[in-house]
Parts: structure tokens; sequence; C-alpha cells
């Protein structure tokens, strides 16, 4: 692998998706997405969205080309080695996928609990984000009691809670109303700006417009928008953070607190409010 | 799986406790008769003892033979009472039986002795028990393999059966496992899930299992012993036998943990 690419939290080379002796639902798709970048995933449904998203969170290896997460090429990792990996890879389904026998504080601690961490540990870091994303209440109830938009934030915890450097989410919007869409755009990019790589999967086009954010969009399976070699590089020109703050194009480095307070301001408001500067202290340990 | 795992931890104590007795009767029997002989020497008005007495005489100079003894006429007749019924002094001529008994590792030349007593006194038979003795000795290790064969299958069967459930486990929660595996989940993790509840299920049923055949063996231990010192010998299980016993369910919920194990790790080896 060069070295160059390393750079990239993905790349994507002239990669193609079969499922099985179909035709390609992904064709030569190439791109690269830079560490602390945010973008939308667009497009129709049945252009490719999904199965791109499978390949970003390592369901699947494409059937040609290149797909490399974190600077290291998918098809050369032996299967062992997959899981560390997906780790670092948070995702928050399109219908959820919460596990319905388990309560929301098991949820969300899954990921903590498969990477071994402490169960003091993984008590303290639930509940906080649990606090943080208001479902403090709610620790204990099952998911099939809790309304869409509860269920939207569990599924959101759990994709967060082990700190991934890619946060991938499949229709986030799909199931909620349009106040709350955009209470989650918010927390997708507050977790942006705390260095979080982002991908969002949607068909709220106006929420795209809205936002502002980088954009790839799919046409029957090939990527028609989206630089490639660095769609959504972080611009660290001098400024370039202030102009890039209403659009939160990944501008902030890595683990800068700079402007993780507007997540008031924009209007997501934290449940409690004591519990969030604890969260981003854990945030921004990086991830275990 | 609780009362499929009972069932067969039921079944497998029973085999198991068969096999044992089988075994202990058949090693006793063949251990009782090895280097004994009976000989039974007719007796008629007209003999007084003197058959017998030549008899025992070449027995006893006989190389190889340790003792020589003859029956007592109340040993005699407590033999043949079941059949016969009680007997008055000179009822029937019975024959006279000799109990004898070979030094250890030696092995008299049966047929040189049936002719030289036949000689000393005509209509000497000579029985060393083998003819009947190998035909139950025979039943005894049939039945024994029988049982062995019974606690095979039944760990074979437990097997399939965990197999089946695991993978009908996994069909059932095919989405938390995905979920689990997509989000960084080792496959040993997954598998840990399916056998820690598949042991937990394997513990409590054989448990159960165990406690409905340990009344089970009570009873057949009961009748059992009625025939002890007749025709079967006395049968009792050391401390092996019943650590073994106590150990079925602990086997079986082992072999079902592993089973679970195994079963989950190649099915998520055929995703990525």
């Amino acid at each position: 692998m060069k070295k160059a690419a390393d750079d990239n939290i993905v790349r994507f080379e002239n990669a193609g998706l079969r499922y099985g002796f179909g035709p390609e639902v992904l064709q030569d798709v190439t791109f690269a997405l830079a560490e602390g970048s945010f973008h939308f995933l667009t497009g129709e449904s049945g252009a490719g969205k999904s199965s791109l998203l499978k390949l970003l969170y390592l369901a699947l290896k494409p059937t040609r080309g290149v797909v490399a997460l974190f600077g290291r090429d998918v098809a050369s990792l032996a299967r062992p080695s997959l899981p560390a990996l997906r780790r670092q890879v948070g995702v928050v389904f399109q219908e959820f996928r919460l596990l319905a026998h388990l309560s929301t504080f098991d949820n969300v601690a899954l990921p903590l609990r498969i990477a071994g961490v402490r169960g003091s540990e993984v008590n303290r870091n639930v509940t906080e984000l649990l606090a943080w994303v208001g479902l403090k209440d709610q620790m204990k109830a099952r998911p099939s009691t809790l309304s869409g938009g509860q269920q939207q934030r569990v599924a959101i915890a759990r994709a967060v809670i082990g700190r991934p450097k890619l946060l991938l989410a499949d229709e986030p919007t799909g199931n909620v109303d349009d106040r709350m869409a955009l209470r989650l755009m918010h927390l997708f990019e507050e977790l942006n700006r705390l260095g979080t790589t982002v991908v969002i999967a949607t068909h709220n086009v106006s929420l795209v417009e809205r936002l502002g954010h980088g954009r790839l969009h799919l046409e029957g399976g090939r990527l028609t928008l989206g630089a490639p070699g660095g769609a959504g590089r972080p611009d660290k020109r001098p400024g370039a953070e202030d102009a890039a703050g209403s659009s939160g194009l990944g501008a902030s480095a890595p683990g800068s607190p700079g402007r993780g307070a507007t997540i008031d301001a924009r209007g997501v408001e934290p449940a409690h409010p004591t519990a969030q500067a604890p969260v981003r202290e854990w945030i921004l340990k990086g991830v275990p | 799986m609780p009362w499929l795992v009972a069932f067969m931890v039921f079944l497998a104590v029973l085999a198991f406790a068969l096999a044992a007795s089988m075994h202990q009767v058949a090693g006793r029997w063949d251990k009782g008769a090895r280097g004994t002989l009976t000989v039974q020497v007719p007796v008629s008005a007209a003999d007084d003892g003197q058959a017998l007495a030549a008899v025992l005489a070449l027995l006893r100079a006989t190389p190889g033979i340790a003792s020589a003894e003859p029956l007592a006429d109340a040993q005699l007749a407590a033999l043949i009472e079941p059949w016969i019924g009680p007997l008055a002094a000179g009822d029937i001529p019975i024959p006279r039986l000799i109990d004898v008994r070979a030094r250890p590792g030696a092995r008299p030349d049966l047929e040189s002795l049936r002719v030289r007593l036949g000689a000393a006194a005509p209509g000497t038979v000579v029985d060393d028990h083998r003819a009947w003795l190998g035909r139950l000795l025979a039943l005894m290790r049939a039945l024994e393999a029988t049982a062995l064969a019974v606690l095979g299958l039944v760990l074979v069967v437990t097997v399939g059966t965990v197999i089946f459930t695991t993978r009908t486990g996994l069909s059932i929660h095919h989405e938390a496992v995905e979920v689990m595996h997509l989000i960084g989940a080792q496959d040993s993790y997954i598998a840990r899930q399916f056998a820690g509840r598949a042991l937990a299920l394997g513990l409590k049923g054989g448990a159960i299992g165990l406690m409905l055949a340990l009344p089970a063996l009570a009873v057949i231990g009961a009748l059992f012993g009625r025939e002890s010192g007749g025709i079967l010998p006395e049968v009792t299980f050391s401390f092996l036998h019943w650590t073994a016993i106590g150990a079925m369910p602990l086997v079986v919920a082992l072999t079902g943990m592993a089973t679970a194990r195994f079963t989950v790790l190649g099915s998520l080896s055929r995703i990525l």
C-alpha cells in the first residue's frame, strides 16, 4: 500500500460489487475520505447506497478494485483481523437493528463488552452517554417499548460508544420527523467536530442542501459526485475552520474541542447538561 | 433442550450402570469359574464310598490341583431343592460332587484326567463349566457391549440434538448474531454466548436426568439384589462408578457446549 493512501480514512479505487452472479451493483467506484470529513451519500433507491455502506462497515468485500479502510486494503486482510477494524467503525443501521432481548443499557454497552472493556468502565461510559442522548430514564427499557426516536438515539449511542474513527448512518432520518432529523444531524456534526469521520446515506435532499456537507452521489451503481482522491479532505488552510463552521465540513482536526459547545446552539439539547463534559472528555480519549 | 438432555442423561446413566454391572457379573463368573472343576461321581447301592475315595485320591495326586473337596449331603440337598423339593436321605441316588480347585496359573490336562477318573470310577464326569459359562459370558459381554453402544449413541444423539438446536438458535437469533459480528465481535465471542447457553441448559437438563435416573437405578438395583448370591453374583458400584454416574450431566453438558461452539464457529466462518 502506498504511503500517500494512509492519510485517508477510506479509499475506494475502481471498486465493484456484485451479489452472486448478478449484475454489478457498484461499478468503478473511486473516492477517498479524509480523516474528520463529513459526507452525505445520496442516490435513488437501488443506486447502491446500502451496498457501498456494507463495503464500508465490512459486511462485504468488493468483487473487484480496492477498498481500503484506515490505510489497510480490506481484501488483503485475514478474517481474524477484521473485527478489530470493525470496532473502529460505528454504524447506525437503517432499521436500527437493536437487539430485542437486551435493554437499552445492554444494547449500548455491547460494543464495549465485545471489546473487553472492564465492567465499571462500561457502566460509567454507557450511563454518561445515555444521559447525553436523553435516555437515562430508559436504561432498563427494551427496544420494543421505546418510540422510534428513542430507538434511533439508542442506535446512535451504540454506534458512537466505542469512539469510532468512522461513523456510518444508513437513512438515519427515515423514520423521524424533520425536527428530530435536524437534531440528529446536529448530533452527527458534533461528533464530526470531535474528530469522527462521518458518512450518512440519505434520501433527504433538503437536509443535505440545508447542511451543505460534502456529497457522494450514486446513480446506477456509479459515483457521479464526489471528487476522487480526496473528497471531503479537511481544509486546513488558515481561516478555513470558520468558513466550514456552518457546513461542518470536517474542518476541525481530530480531537479538537473547538466548537463542541455549538451543539446547544444548534438545537440538540443534552438531557443532562452536566453529563456532557465527561462524555466529551471520554470521546476525546480516542479509540481504546 | 433441557428435557431432551434430561432424557439423554437418564439413558446414559442406565446404559452405563448396565454396562458396569454386566462387566462385573461377567468378570466374577469368569474369575470364579477359571481354575475350578466339578467332578461328579455316580453312586450305587453297592458302593460304600470307595469310588469317591478313589477319585479324591487321584485328584489330590494330580499335579496342578490345589484342592478337591466333596460337597456335604446337606449342600447337595440344598442345590437340588429348588428343582425337586426337599429330599429325605436315600430317596433317590444322588451323585457325589467334588469341588476341585486348580493352583493359580496351573492348567491340568482335562482329557487325561477324564480318562484316569473314568478308569478309577466308571461314569465319573468332569465339568470345567466352560460349556454353559461360555454362553453366559458371551451373553453378558454382548449386553455390556450393547449398553456401551447405547451410551455412545446417547452422546451422538446429544451432539446431533445440540447441532440442530444451535442451528435453529442461530437462525432465530440471526439478526443479533449479524449485528454483533458487524460491530466487531470476534467469532469466539459470539460462539461463547451460544456455548454458555448450551452449557447452562445442558447442566439443568443433566441434573434433571440424573435425578430421574437415580431412583430408577435404585429400583433396578433392588430387583437385581434379590438374585444376588444365587445365579447372579452381588454387584456393587465403586466410588469410581458413582463418580462416573455423577459426572454424566457434566459430560453431556460439556459435549453440548463444545458442539454449540463448533457449530457457531462453523456457521460464522462462512460469512466475512
